[in-house]
């Protein structure tokens, strides 16, 4: 029940954030921060409680309902470590999004709220479906109000990209909805119990034909949410386009989602399709490392840069998920978190200097670091994350994936480790070009205020913290990918 | 044929209610025209014709003749259409008062009962005369509705249109009947059904031909194309309500009638029948929605839209079995319910002489007038197919069917046709998200209280639809 507070919770502060704003926006803003600390506050208790319970059993908390008894959909959620790990990036990511704004979103700030809310309440739908119309249901639903956060507060090209999307991410969806029912008729016809039950569909039977055909519906929606070359073209101008908020749920939280899908469902429902699948899949994984990382350079416009690093960081999820072994799965995990952390901050950075400054080419920039110290040590230490050094969680995330690639696929762990010498430039690249070198013309901006130093300096500790004592996440994680890997590799190819 | 007891005519009460009501306002006319008694004593028609239907659904299926019979089918559709008809009474008031203040408005309930009385009897028609009559009395009372402001050059071209083409079908359709009279002898479904496996070769050919004419007049009611050329601008012409009046009491009739047909008669077997309807409903869905892209004007935009809804309906319906019917029948009741609400809105918004049908009257709807906004998008929502609306539940109830009969074909375009339909659809949504622009400065008329009462109404009901749809689905599957 706990499961189905946490969605009511975000949804009512959202309608309750839009209905106060007629009186006052700070209100609204006001309740959007009590509902995402409230939120936060109960992942943390049940990731508690998570930690407490006995090793083994599978979900900590779940929940089911009928919903429509008729074609067997029910309102069923459940979490297990992986889940929570997710909820509790999403909250996290949800705290720090009311945080930014406040300054930034000036007008129709009980609107922005409401979909802030129901943007976060569709994403944590989605880390908790255990039905896969629910599923569906959630993956649409986290589609609507981002569309709207970047159509109505984005910068100057917000229509073109919103627009663009919606339309690639919806096509996709229906696609998967397609293959679900696939599923759905499968099971039904080979049991005769219609359900779309997740943990019931799990061991159906199907030709490996069909069973290919369907994964590929997943996989596609996945792919284009995970935005893998060459589906990634709706990303750079989302991200770009988005007020920060929304990039870093974006980057964040919704990239996520599109890893999350292959984790829970297409390597468990396909696990001999995937295995079929994988040396594509891997050499997926690996052109959007390398192309997405030489696309970086490329760049002048701060946002999109960083929305390319994460193309390129993406592509070491899809890598790591396909490796087929637990030390890979347990980099994607780790990658998962640090990449929202750390691209998050990058496009906070992104955001106050556009605040600050109006632009966001980087051409204009430069030789920031004189007039903004605390916003330029802020920059070196996640541009240093993102490009991987030890001591950062990304480093750990990437090591892992690397490493576990490797004991599966040499020759393409080994490209993929370029990856690492490309992040390096552009790294330094960006460094160089906006906090280094020579000052454009001199401008007088602002250094953090109180609040953005909260928001960096949380955003700091945590990829730190991580960096240091990845164990806290991996423990967490360990027990669904164990699980997940022996189901995957119990086919014995 | 046998006598018609007294129990015949209590089941077919509701539409002896319509039909006398339609007398008694005749002659509430000829006493004194008053907009608003007429108005009320439409609706309290359409309310006691509704309440009798409720209150007396069969048990078992009752025939009357061969001509007609009265089941929980086609009483579902017949309270689909009154609701609808309800809701169109309602636009119509404010349309007449908004649009023309000063000039006739009384006899426009009339035709709009008359149109709902040829709807609801042709869904329960299970014979060509029966079935033809009824087509006849909406398409006559439709001739009408559609040129109804004949000062408006517009609604004249409309009309013409709309008659001169009707008038074909009707002449397609006939014919067909004919031929398949010609060589079975029989009118009634059932009796076609009971001759058809008997048939020779060349008879059967006749009877491919003569059903192809049938699908032809039928194909142009439902503006599926290649028919549909005068769905945009009839639905242009003609005032909001009444092109409201046409997607839904006049499209919804002619696919209950369809359905009933098809399944009476057994024609689901004829291949080639099958093979054409497949052309249409791709081609509907394809061209719907790519030609919806280019619209600028809010009611031809709709009327793409409703071209394309009608493939998808058609995608069902060609699915066929319990699924498929089921999925026809609820896609075509969230479909009624959106296609209102959106022409609701029109309606509402519009102002005297002229109605809101450019996408620029639409602009920062959202930061003006936030309800009806929210309105209109929850609308577009449906039409589209977005989860938390009816239309989603509508489009998922209508891929199973597609899936479950392993029509991928059809599936896959329904998919990528959505697509493209959801790029109309959001364009006018971000019209409306648009900051308002001082500059041009188009002022709204004021917003009359019953209109947005049933736009919001209609909204709840789409989203209630879309998050709790099993009492629907439930009420259809009894069916």
């Amino acid at each position: 029940m706990i499961l189905v507070w946490l969605l009511i919770l975000l949804m009512g502060t959202g309608l309750l954030a839009w209905l106060v704003a007629k009186w006052s926006a700070t209100l609204s803003r006001l309740i959007s921060l009590a509902g995402t600390v409230m939120y936060i506050v109960i992942v943390i208790f049940l990731l508690v409680e998570y930690k407490q319970n006995p090793v083994g059993q599978k979900w900590t908390v779940s929940f089911t309902h009928e919903w429509i008894p008729t074609f067997g959909i029910q309102l069923k959620l459940a979490a297990d470590g992986l889940s929570l790990l997710m909820l509790l990036l999403t909250s996290f990511l949800g705290l720090l999004s009311v945080l930014i704004s406040w300054k930034e979103i000036q007008k129709r700030v009980g609107f922005f709220h409401f979909n802030l809310m129901f943007e976060l309440a569709g994403i944590t739908g989605v880390f908790l479906c255990m039905d896969m119309f629910l599923f569906y249901f959630f993956w649409e639903v986290m589609l609507i109000p981002m569309f709207f956060l970047i159509s109505i507060w984005g910068n100057e090209n917000r229509i073109y990209a919103a627009n663009k999307f919606f339309l690639f991410t919806q096509g996709s969806g229906l696609l998967m909805l397609l293959s679900i029912l696939g599923i759905y008729f499968i099971h039904g016809h080979n049991t005769g119990i219609y359900t779309f039950d997740y943990e019931l569909l799990l061991g159906t039977v199907m030709l490996p034909q069909t069973g290919f055909i369907l994964m590929l519906g997943f996989a596609i929606a996945f792919f284009i949410k995970l935005s893998i070359v060459p589906f990634h073209s709706w990303l750079p101008d989302a991200h770009t386009q988005a007020p920060t908020a929304g990039s870093v749920i974006l980057a964040g939280l919704l990239l996520k989602t599109g890893a999350y899908g292959f984790i829970r469902f297409v390597l468990p429902l396909f696990p001999e399709a995937s295995h079929q699948f994988a040396p594509v899949a891997m050499t997926l994984g690996v052109i959007s490392i390398l192309y997405g990382a030489k696309l970086v350079f490329a760049q002048t416009d701060l946002k999109r840069l960083v929305a390319y690093i994460s193309v390129s960081h993406m592509g070491y999820i899809l890598l790591g998920i396909y490796a087929f072994n637990e030390m890979a799965m347990l980099g994607v995990v780790m990658q998962m978190i640090v990449h929202g952390i750390s691209t998050g901050a990058l496009f906070i950075i992104a955001g106050m200097l556009h605040e600050r400054i109006q632009t966001r080419d980087i051409e204009q920039m430069g030789g920031f670091w004189s007039t903004v110290p605390r916003m330029g040590t802020m920059a070196v230490l996640f541009v240093m994350a993102t490009l991987g050094l030890p001591g950062f969680g990304n480093f750990i995330a990437e090591a892992l994936i690397l490493m576990g690639t490797f004991l599966t696929n040499k020759t393409l762990a080994s490209i993929a480790a370029l990856g690492i010498v490309a992040s390096t430039i552009y790294a330094l690249h960006i460094l160089q070009k906006v906090f280094y070198g020579k000052e454009f013309k001199p401008r007088s901006i602002a250094d953090l205020n109180i609040r953005e130093m909260v928001v960096m300096g949380s955003l700091a500790l945590l990829i730190l913290g991580l960096g240091l004592f990845p164990n806290v996440l991996l423990d967490v994680s360990t027990s669904s990918v164990v699980a997940l890997i022996e189901k995957v590799n119990s086919l014995n190819f | 044929m046998s006598e018609i007891s007294m129990h015949d005519i209590l089941s077919l009460l509701p539409m002896v209610i319509l039909a006398g009501g339609i007398l008694v306002t005749m002659i509430l006319i000829a006493i004194k025209r008053n907009h608003l008694i007429i108005f009320i004593s439409t609706l309290v028609i359409l309310l006691a014709s509704f309440s009798c239907l409720v209150y007396n659904v069969p048990e078992t299926p009752h025939n009357i003749g061969d001509l007609f019979i009265i089941d929980r089918f086609g009483l579902y559709f017949q309270a689909l259409i009154l609701f609808s008809t309800f809701v169109v009474v309602v636009l119509s008031y404010i349309s007449l008062k908004n649009l023309f203040p000063q000039k006739r408005k009384e006899e426009q309930y009339l035709l709009i009962l008359l149109a709902a009385l040829g709807s609801g009897m042709m869904v329960i028609s299970t014979h060509f005369i029966s079935f033809f009559v009824s087509l006849e009395i909406i398409s006559i009372s439709l001739y009408s509705l559609v040129s109804y402001y004949r000062e408006l050059e517009k609604a004249i071209e409309a009309g013409l249109k709309y008659m001169l083409l009707a008038a074909m079908s009707s002449a397609f359709l006939l014919f067909g009947m004919a031929l398949i009279y010609a060589v079975s002898g029989k009118m009634s479904f059932t009796g076609i059904a009971t001759i058809l496996p008997d048939m020779n070769t060349s008879h059967t050919i006749m009877v491919v031909a003569g059903i192809g004419m049938m699908i032809t007049g039928m194909g142009f009611k439902l503006g599926v194309v290649p028919f549909h050329m005068w769905a945009p601008d009839v639905y242009e012409g003609a005032s909001s309500p009444i092109s409201a009046l046409i997607a839904t009491v006049s499209k919804g009739g002619v696919v209950a009638a369809l359905i009933r047909f098809f399944l009476m008669a057994n024609l689901y077997h004829f291949e080639k029948v099958m093979l054409a309807f497949t052309i249409i409903t791709i081609l509907s869905m394809l061209v719907g929605n790519l030609l919806g892209l280019l619209q600028n004007n809010v009611k031809r935009m709709l009327a793409y839209s409703s071209i394309a809804n009608l493939g998808y309906i058609l995608v069902a319906f060609i699915a066929g079995n319990n699924t498929g019917l089921h999925a026809a029948t609820f896609y075509m009741t969230v479909y009624c319910i959106a296609i209102l609400g959106a022409f609701g809105i029109v309606t509402i918004i519009s102002q005297s002489d002229a109605e809101a049908t450019s996408i620029e009257n639409y602009r920062s709807l959202f930061w003006k007038k936030p309800i009806l906004a929210t309105a209109l998008t929850i609308f577009l929502f449906s039409l589209a197919g977005i989860p938390l609306t009816a239309g989603f539940m509508g489009k998922y109830l209508v891929l199973m069917a597609a899936t479950e009969n392993a029509h991928w074909l059809l599936a896959i375009v329904l998919v990528i046709s959505s697509v493209i339909a959801l790029y109309y659809y959001s364009r006018l949504i971000l019209v409306m998200a648009k900051p308002p622009d001082d500059s041009v400065n188009l002022a709204f008329p004021t917003i009359r209280l019953g209109g947005v009462i049933i736009v919001v109404l209609l909204s709840i009901l789409v989203v209630w639809l879309g998050v709790w749809p099993e009492y629907l689905m439930r009420l259809i599957y009894n069916l």
